[in-house]
């Protein structure tokens, strides 16, 4: 474990404490209806039309749960529900319970955009948490910056993007990738790097990343790149291929179906993750249900959760998330992510006073968070977050261990210089 | 890219590419073997193909959790039985769908394409609200996984192998049944000339559900083999349904030997070219290729002389 490992946990515990007492304070209130929400009078805290009452607050959750994407969206929505349900009993934001409007973007990119004009302009939701995929992202953006919406986004993803409507909760490919590349080279002593994606723009763009870092400013050597469609299933050429050119690393940012059927033939093929070292930043523990553990035993996972991570934060925030969805349940990075966002939007607009859109936006660099499951979370100016980048080796059990956490924060920078 | 390799190791690799290619080669066979016997026989456009696939891998999920709680002893031959009940599921929900929606449809060829796309629709969901969106994972015995070293550097997937002996053995029933069985025979007079057939006595009715059946219960084993391959999840079957189709149409709809023979060079040249391109331009070169020849030949690579 790293030196850097940070340890005001302990305060952490302790302002849970002060929140718990502070819900006890308002659930008080709350016997005279709206007292505590009287000292911030609602029009005073929405000017611009919202969907504020003196005792409720309206937001948005819009995520695809039915065609190909529910089955890494699902997750998301069962964060954002329970950060939701914890923030009201702990007496909502502003006095004000928070109610939500779930809308199903149903793996459709048009689709989304249509939902979230419907959030802001007919129902005028206070803030959206939502969207997976990039494609998803893009579609909706026009619609936010053009409604003035504010859009809490889950997902680690490519960069190149920033928007005062967005806060992204989730990881921009630096963040993600770099960290890694460096442990890898350090620790595995990596002189040669295969790379393989998804045939779309994150692992392409990640990959380019990579590249640039393992060339330029590692001066190793990158002795394959390859992509697949989406939903490829036939691996085998490739990693003949990876047999012929034995790479030090393997890094993989393979996603959806594809992703089950290449670590299975990979083990098939006889390649074993203890001796063959193989870095994703792809598969987090929701992929390896179906994957199986016994297939992607071995490799490691560069992202910024794991559902094992040994904080009283994540340790509460665990239990609460099974307590809600059942045991059987596993939480991944993105699902970690999207319980962010609901509690930033909290604290965010906390610190404005007020929820309308603009005054939230201008708030919202220097929030933190403390009671991240992830540790400590920042706002960066740039609407991304301050976070630290780790590594975990899969277990048969597809759960990761944690091996490896920068020191420090890593400072997100979606137009990375260098990297273009 | 050879100069830095030995001999030997470009000979193995050479074997183990062929060898790959093989098992492509097994799998496209036994996904499109179904759909060219529904396609092929009936004229029915089965686009709900890929979730019988998957009906069958989601038997082959609950089979395995039944032996682990139940059966621990009899685990390692579980895959046996859970093929033969995705078979039977499989079979017994594509009578059903027969019964229900294809039958009223025969008249109309374009129409059963749309209500079998409705019928994958349906079926995805209530995958998706019976076994969570999320993918699930079938484990293997342990005897299924691994490879086999067969000369030095030389090793081949055990689940391939099983996947191409099971592609033996289903492609000999079919042939067998196609050519051999009072059945074959009945469906080969039905095909070229059904007003024929039922005049003299042939029930085509009862021909065409068995058919129906029949492929869909193939596809059910075909999905429950390729949980050593693939994914397990509500819309995994998309993934196979496109290059399903490329197989049944580039081989010729209506003959067995031309799905053999399109399955064999389909995959072949994917996987050459997979090697010495990457794996979305050879999906590029290969979809060319197909349109190339699908223009010189509209029907296919074997046409199955029929009186119109």
């Amino acid at each position: 474990m790293s030196s850097g490992k940070r340890i005001p946990h302990l305060s952490t515990l302790n302002r849970r404490e002060l929140l718990a007492g502070a819900a006890a304070v308002s659930a008080t209130a709350m016997l005279a209806p709206g007292a505590f929400a009287q000292q911030f009078p609602t029009a005073k805290v929405n000017t611009t039309g919202l969907a504020v009452t003196d005792t409720e607050v309206t937001v948005g959750i819009l995520h695809s749960v039915t065609g190909t994407m529910a089955i890494s969206e699902t997750g998301s929505v069962q964060a954002e529900k329970l950060a939701i349900e914890q923030i009201n009993a702990e007496g909502g934001v502003l006095g004000r319970k928070i109610k939500f409007i779930q809308e199903d973007g149903g793996s459709d990119w048009p689709t989304f955009a249509e939902k979230a004009k419907k959030l802001l302009v007919n129902d005028k939701v206070a803030s959206v948490m939502g969207c997976w995929t990039s494609a998803s992202r893009k579609a909706v953006l026009p619609v936010f910056e053009q409604y003035n919406g504010m859009l809490y986004y889950p997902t680690f993803y490519e960069g190149l993007e920033q928007s005062k409507n967005v806060i992204y909760t989730g990881q921009e490919a630096t963040q993600q990738i770099i960290a890694g590349l460096d442990w890898v080279q350090k620790e595995k002593n990596a002189k040669t790097f295969y790379l393989l994606g998804s045939d779309y723009i994150w692992p392409r763009t990640s990959n380019k990343i990579a590249r640039k870092h393992i060339e330029n400013f590692l001066k190793l050597k990158v002795v394959g790149e390859e992509y697949f469609p989406l939903g490829h299933t036939q691996f085998n050429s490739v990693i003949n291929k990876m047999k012929l050119s034995k790479p030090d690393v393997i890094y993989a940012i393979i996603v959806g179906g594809s992703n089950v059927a290449f670590y299975k033939q990979l083990k098939a093929a006889g390649f074993d993750l203890n001796k063959q070292t193989l870095m994703t930043i792809s598969v987090t523990e929701d992929e390896i249900l179906g994957i199986g553990g016994e297939n992607i035993v071995g490799g490691y996972a560069c992202m910024k959760y794991f559902e094992s991570l040994d904080n009283p934060n994540n340790k509460s925030f665990v239990s609460a998330f099974k307590k809600m969805w059942g045991d059987k349940i596993v939480i991944g990075d993105v699902t970690q992510a999207a319980y962010l966002g609901p509690w930033l939007w909290k604290l965010t607009v906390e610190k404005a006073g007020s929820f309308d859109v603009d005054k939230v936006a201008a708030a919202s660099p220097g929030v933190e968070f403390k009671g991240a499951p992830e540790g400590y979370v920042r706002i960066h100016e740039n609407h991304h977050l301050w976070s630290k980048t780790r590594v975990g080796r899969a277990r048969p059990d597809g759960q990761y261990d944690l091996i490896y956490e920068t020191a420090d924060l890593m400072e997100p920078d979606p137009f990375p210089k260098g990297y273009q | 890219m050879f100069g830095d390799y030995s001999l030997a190791e470009l000979g193995s690799i050479l074997v183990m590419q062929g060898f790959a290619g093989l098992i492509l080669f097994s799998v496209f066979l036994l996904m499109a073997l179904g759909l060219a016997i529904i396609f092929g026989q009936m004229g029915v456009i089965n686009m709900a193909h890929g979730e019988f696939m998957i009906l069958g891998a989601y038997m082959t999920y609950l089979c395995s959790h039944l032996f682990e709680t139940h059966f621990p002893s009899l685990y390692s031959g579980y895959f046996f039985f859970a093929m033969a009940i995705a078979f039977v599921a499989a079979c017994a929900l594509g009578l059903l769908v027969e019964w229900l929606l294809i039958r009223h449809l025969y008249a109309r060829p374009l129409d059963t394409l749309l209500a079998t796309w409705g019928l994958s629709l349906i079926m995805q969901q209530a995958f998706r609200s019976t076994f969570g969106a999320r993918e699930v994972g079938v484990e293997l015995p342990q005897w299924m996984m691994g490879s086999l070293p067969v000369a030095g550097s030389i090793e081949v997937q055990i689940n391939g192998l099983f996947v191409m002996g099971l592609t033996l053995l289903i492609t000999g029933i079919v042939a067998l049944l196609l050519y051999k069985s009072r059945w074959g025979l009945q469906v080969r007079a039905v095909v070229s000339n059904r007003t024929m057939s039922g005049a003299v006595g042939i029930d085509t009715r009862r021909i065409d559900m068995l058919t129906f059946g029949l492929g869909c219960g193939i596809a059910g084993v075909a999905g429950s083999a390729f949980t050593m391959i693939g994914s397990t999840g509500p819309t995994a079957g998309q993934l196979y349904i496109v290059d399903t189709f490329l197989v049944v149409v580039f081989g010729g709809a209506q003959s067995l030997l031309g799905t053999v023979a399109s399955a064999f060079t389909i995959s072949q040249s994917q996987s050459t070219l997979e090697f010495f391109l990457t794996g979305s331009m050879a999906k590029v070169l290969t979809l060319l290729m197909v349109i190339g020849l699908l223009m010189l030949r509209p029907q296919g690579l074997f046409v199955l002389k029929v009186r119109r």
